[in-house]
């Protein structure tokens, strides 16, 4: 193979992946909604083939039979017609107009959304107006005030169900193709020298595809009930033609005297639209990738734990403001358990930095977010190992103790300040709040102590600064918001878990002298997360160097940087261009031993 | 024959917004590229550095035709860009080629790598289906991917798996220059080092130019010849990579070399 | 904020402007002579030639629609044949008993709608949460015209707690608790629907939230669960939540042609069934742009308010 100078994870390769079918199959509410929409269909479709009576033969003498009489199952209604064989075929109707309807409206609320999407700017703005427009009308009335027009008929109620139905496939669809159109490879479409007509169809039509499946399923169960709707208001099917629409609105007349006249529509109507919402829900799971894999599953406000192993932490924790004895944590999925962090122990002394780098995939945001259990569950689970902060094991902490810990003697600072603040409170609120976490503080004390805070972090006028929300604050200036919050209590640790990765150089160096100075002035204890050696070199005592979930070499900066130990620690750092090293630093590339020990994805 | 630069831009501007809205008031008017004058001589690597905002990924836009200047000129292999934007999408294609930072959003999720790779050799080389095979396998090849990748879709590799992969559709159109916008910014260090050396492999092997995107000097120094400097959309200092690393004039330039974090290790 | 709220009302003023388009477009489409049809076939040849005077049907389309505009922005909806009255007496004197009804039920499905939603978030996979979507499947499913049918057969008829029709009892009526009981019944069939919408979408939107990194930002600075879910997680929930009430009030509007027609209730929807089948076609435009209106005024608050809660859209 020519891949051997490759030292990337390979990819899970021909991982078997359930089909969608398999995976909607699965989902026990879509599978039974499947099936009961199957066989209404199917009964529908065979209504001519059925032994049925005529569904408008009227017979005056067997009026307003009951249920289960002789030759008519249902019963009869005020006609003498056959409910039973008026019900199958009425169905027929129903579903009928409702299928044409949804792929009408499918059809030219897709192409809209395509267009409007794709071209963006003016005819955007003008399509997505006129879309607008139509959706200032109440749904059901623009509907009607198109039966209104056309006249009531069967095929008008379609044509007005299919048209008020248009924004919304319009709207979905256009929101999808904008957001890929904006995406690289529509870009490298162009450049590789296909044309619009060509991109439009063949790069992002196929992406946009489930959106209009999803769309479709989720809305034709609206849409037979608008037409039944419709017919019931006597503004659809018109006699002697039936649907279960005007079945259901006839039998009102009688609902006193003979109930199930309007009962068995109704009921009918009710079955067709729930099975068809939930085979719907199920595409919509199924397709939606954002909801594949428990991406809605609310996270539990402490990591789960489920210790296998509790291993006694080292004797001498007296210096150690915090330490970690064989942490394993794993994510649960289908395929079982996937380790994240194997058995990984360190500590961190009071008042030190201590660095954990390594790759993306290595599990060290893993470890710094399970200490204090904030890692999500589920999926996460921390399966074994102690942590110790002040002689306590924080996996044996009930809710609220561990939450007195969080914030108070250990703080977080995150990667991405913009996604980890909360966008709808002021930075003065969230910084304030912090404050108030552990502590009796009065609400305008709380205020003056945040924005003491702010000015520590340097926020330049951090009186005014505090009434602003994030968006309106620059990366750096949110990053020092999240160490102000972090300082809030004044904390014996702080993890900080990226925390500059998602900023310029220059911000980034001013952001890494603040937290430098900090530590000194408070004597903190910092636990540095990073993928990048030279930010290691600059403020980190010690440095523990992961790989796939395990700590492969640790020690003091200056040695493992300069004489590194393990072959994957010494390759790293040779993968790091120097300043000063020009283009021999890919001549040392070329000269690398091919990466050993692959174990796969993590 | 060399004496034609592969690019050469002068006083190049792109300014976003600034319309007149339906009532009459402005929108925010944002100048990305400022009276950029630039040259990317044929076979060498020219970096240009800049932080966030300072209109880098703009001008690299501009140079491929993906986004039209507001002013200024720009001829690429020595023909006028508006000539080649006139003659439609294909004509830049064939001459300059990009690379995406983003190697994940740069592949079509709904594609195998193989119509992936078609795209180019069809539209823009015009190749029949035996040739067409015949060049996937080659490129594959050039970037050291195994030939069975051209059947699999994106999703199935890895982050540098797939730059390789788009690397691949840029040589797929044998341009003579390329484009790398910020091309190892998404991977891991190791593999950003095996990237890295593949495109200088590659620049040697086909005999191309990179203009290479960048935020981060170490990067820029391993690779390229000479360094434009971005600020606020201004380029505020040109030079070799030796002279500007050595000596940066600049107080910005300065100001970036200092605040690079760097590895204190005894060299060798 | 002000300026904000001043912004969105200008903004509105299109958008009635557009209503009024479409619906004379879909007036000016009928086919055939429109003044026969709105004075229906009964109608003397001089009233349709003076109607076809007075309506300026002899004049290009866009001069045609500033005259009709005009009319209506002095008080002029034309002349019902059915009734033989102004369009608008009847219109206004209907609107305020639909008003009363889908603002009741607008009441309802938000409150309703938002505690389930949130229970059912907060208790995800438990029998709460279990018990709440299978209601919410039914209730979105169940057509709501058949829910008021099965709602007078149980109630008024079996057990006669609630009249099965009407807003106030013929005999002695007319105070609020008559009123009120009149309500109930149709206030709640036409509010299940929307009710389920809101709680589905309530539930989705706090467990899309609760996995955001801000969330865990809360958690880490060691806020109780309780501040966590319902200072932090609630609010940025609600900032997607307020719009689709916004479109609920349409659904609830709409849908009250349905439950009008079912309960009797003298409001705009029954009278537009009614008017819609005798063709009475001025009376169908009066009604249909006061709901319209209405239904914009409703979205104009939901937008309001959701820019109260998220500072971004401001900016």
């Amino acid at each position: 193979m020519t891949t051997a100078v490759d030292t990337d994870r390979p990819a899970d390769k021909h991982a078997r992946r359930p089909s969608a079918w398999q995976l909607l199959m699965n989902n026990r509410l879509a599978a039974v909604g499947f099936y009961v929409i199957f066989v209404i269909v199917f009964v529908a479709l065979l209504a001519p083939l059925l032994p049925l009576q005529d569904p408008n033969a009227t017979s005056p003498a067997d009026r307003l039979l009951p249920v289960f009489t002789d030759g008519h199952v249902l019963g009869t209604d005020q006609l003498g017609r056959d409910v039973l064989s008026r019900l199958v075929w009425g169905t027929r109707v129903s579903l009928l107009v409702g299928i044409s309807a949804s792929l009408l409206a499918a059809l030219f609320g897709s192409l809209i959304g395509l267009v409007a999407g794709y071209w963006g700017g003016r005819a955007d703005n003008l399509i997505m107006r006129g879309i607008d427009m139509l959706m200032a009308f109440p749904y059901i009335l623009l509907a009607l005030a198109i039966v209104a027009v056309l006249g009531p008929g069967l095929l008008n109620a379609l044509y007005a169900i299919a048209v008020v139905n248009i924004p919304f496939f319009a709207r979905n669809v256009r929101g999808v193709t904008l957001g890929l159109s904006r995406r690289e490879f529509v870009d490298a479409a162009r450049l590789s020298g296909k044309g619009h007509v060509s991109i439009l169809l063949t790069e992002i039509l196929p992406n946009v595809m489930p959106i209009i499946v999803i769309t479709a399923s989720t809305t034709v169960g609206w849409m037979i009930l608008e037409t039944a709707g419709l017919s019931f208001l006597g503004l659809g099917a018109q006699p002697p033609q039936a649907d279960l629409g005007s079945m259901l609105g006839q039998g009102r007349s009688l609902l006193f005297t003979s109930p199930m006249i309007s009962i068995i529509p109704g009921i009918t109507v009710f079955m067709i639209v729930m099975s068809i919402n939930l085979l719907g829900d199920g595409v919509r799971d199924t397709l939606d990738p954002r909801l594949r894999a428990g991406a809605l599953n609310r996270p539990m406000p402490v990591t789960k734990i489920n210790r296998r192993t509790t291993p006694e932490p080292p004797g001498d924790t007296g210096a150690a403001a915090l330490s970690v004895t064989g942490l394993e944590t794993s994510f649960e999925s289908t395929a079982g358990p996937q380790p994240a962090v194997k058995g990984v122990s360190f500590s961190l002394r009071k008042g030190e930095c201590l660095g954990l780098v390594g790759e993306s995939g290595s599990g060290k945001s893993v470890t710094a977010l399970s200490l204090l259990g904030l890692v999500a569950s589920p999926p996460g689970v921390i399966t074994g190992g102690t942590v110790t902060i002040e002689g306590r094991d924080m996996f044996t902490l009930s809710e609220s103790e561990i939450s007195a810990f969080r914030g108070s003697k250990v703080s977080y600072v995150f990667q991405d300040p913009l996604t980890t603040l909360h966008p709808l409170y002021t930075i003065g609120e969230q910084v304030a709040e912090a404050v108030r976490a552990h502590r009796p503080v009065g609400r305008s004390d709380a205020w003056s102590k945040a924005v003491e805070l702010l000015k520590i972090v340097r926020i330049p006028e951090a009186e005014k600064r505090a009434n602003a929300y994030p968006h309106e604050l620059s990366g750096g200036q949110r990053q020092r918001v999240g160490i102000a919050m972090a300082l809030a209590d004044d904390p014996d640790i702080i993890i900080a878990d990226e925390p500059t990765t998602a900023l310029d150089v220059t911000v980034q160096a001013e952001i890494l002298r603040l937290l430098q100075v900090l530590r000194q002035e408070r004597g903190l204890a910092l636990l540095f997360i990073t993928h990048d050696f030279g930010v290691v070199a600059e403020i980190c005592d010690r440095v523990a160097v992961m790989r796939f979930g395990e700590i492969v070499e640790a020690g003091n900066t200056a040695e493992v940087l300069g004489n590194p130990q393990h072959p994957y620690t010494r390759r790293l750092i040779a993968c790091v261009p120097r300043p000063g090293q020009g283009r021999a630093f890919l001549d040392g590339v070329r000269e690398l031993p091919p990466e050993t020990g692959r174990t796969g994805r993590t | 024959m060399t004496t034609v630069d592969a690019i050469s831009v002068s006083n190049l501007c792109k300014t976003f917004g600034g319309t007149r809205s339906l009532f009459g008031g402005r929108s925010h008017e944002i100048r990305a590229v400022k009276d950029v004058t630039l040259a990317l001589n044929h076979g060498e690597t020219l970096a240009i550095v800049g932080e966030s905002g300072s209109g880098k990924s703009t001008l690299a836009r501009m140079v491929v035709g993906l986004e039209v200047p507001t002013s200024g000129e720009m001829k690429i292999a020595g023909r006028d860009a508006s000539a080649l934007r006139a003659k439609g999408p294909r004509a830049f294609g064939q001459t300059i080629q990009y690379v995406f930072q983003d190697p994940v959003s740069s592949l079509n999720p709904r594609k195998t790598i193989g119509s992936i790779l078609e795209a180019p050799l069809k539209r823009l080389k015009g190749y029949g289906g035996p040739r067409r095979r015949a060049r996937m396998k080659e490129l594959m090849d050039a970037v050291r991917m195994p030939t069975d990748a051209l059947e699999r879709y994106p999703h199935e590799f890895s982050g540098g798996q797939s730059q390789r992969i788009a690397i691949a559709r840029a040589l797929a159109a044998e341009p003579r220059i390329m484009v790398l916008d910020e091309p190892v910014s998404a991977l891991d260090v190791s593999v950003q080092a095996q990237v890295l050396l593949l495109l200088e492999d590659l620049r040697n092997e086909f005999d191309l130019s990179y203009l290479f995107i960048s935020h981060d000097l170490a990067v820029v120094e391993a690779i390229s010849d000479r360094v434009a400097v971005m600020y606020f959309g201004e380029v505020v200092e040109v030079g070799s990579a030796e002279r500007l690393f050595r000596s940066p004039q600049h107080e910005y330039t300065k100001k970036l070399i200092s605040s690079a974090p760097r590895l204190e290790t005894p060299t060798g | 904020m002000s300026t904000y709220i001043a912004k969105r009302l200008l903004a509105a003023i299109p958008v009635l402007f557009g209503l009024s388009i479409i619906v004379f477009l879909i007036m000016a489409m009928i086919p055939g002579d429109p003044a026969t049809a709105i004075l229906g076939s009964y109608a003397t040849p001089e009233n349709v030639e003076k109607l076809n005077r007075d309506l300026g049907l002899d004049k290009p389309l866009p001069q045609q629609y500033l005259i009709w505009l005009g009319n209506l922005l002095q008080g002029d909806f034309g002349r019902s044949f059915t009734l033989n009255r102004p369009v608008l007496d009847e219109v206004l004197e209907r609107f305020s008993a639909t008003l009363i009804l889908a603002g009741t039920s607008l009441v309802l499905c938000t409150v309703f709608g938002l505690l389930a939603g949130i229970v059912s978030a907060v208790r995800q996979f438990g029998w709460t949460d279990r018990i709440v979507t299978f209601f919410v499947l039914i209730g979105i499913s169940i057509p709501s015209f058949f829910l008021g049918l099965l709602l007078i057969l149980l109630f008024a008829v079996r057990f006669k707690l609630f009249p099965a029709s009407g807003m106030y009892a013929i005999y002695g009526g007319g105070d609020l608790p008559d009123l009120l009981r009149h309500l109930f019944l149709p206030a709640v069939a036409l509010a299940v629907i929307a009710t389920g919408v809101i709680a589905r979408l309530t539930r989705t939107a706090m467990l899309e939230v609760l996995r955001q990194d801000y969330i865990r930002t809360a958690r880490a600075k060691g806020l109780s669960e309780r501040k966590v879910i319902y200072m932090h997680a609630l609010k940025a929930a609600m900032v997607s939540v307020v719009p689709v009430i916004g479109l609920q009030a349409g659904f609830v509007l709409g849908g009250a042609v349905y439950i009008e027609t079912v309960f009797q209730w003298p409001g705009i929807g029954a009278m537009l069934v009614k008017a819609i089948s005798t063709r009475d076609l001025l009376l169908v435009q009066g009604g249909v742009l006061f709901v319209a209106a209405a239904y914009v005024f409703v979205n104009l608050i939901a937008d309001v308010v959701q820019s109260i809660l998220d500072p971004r859209l401001k900016s």
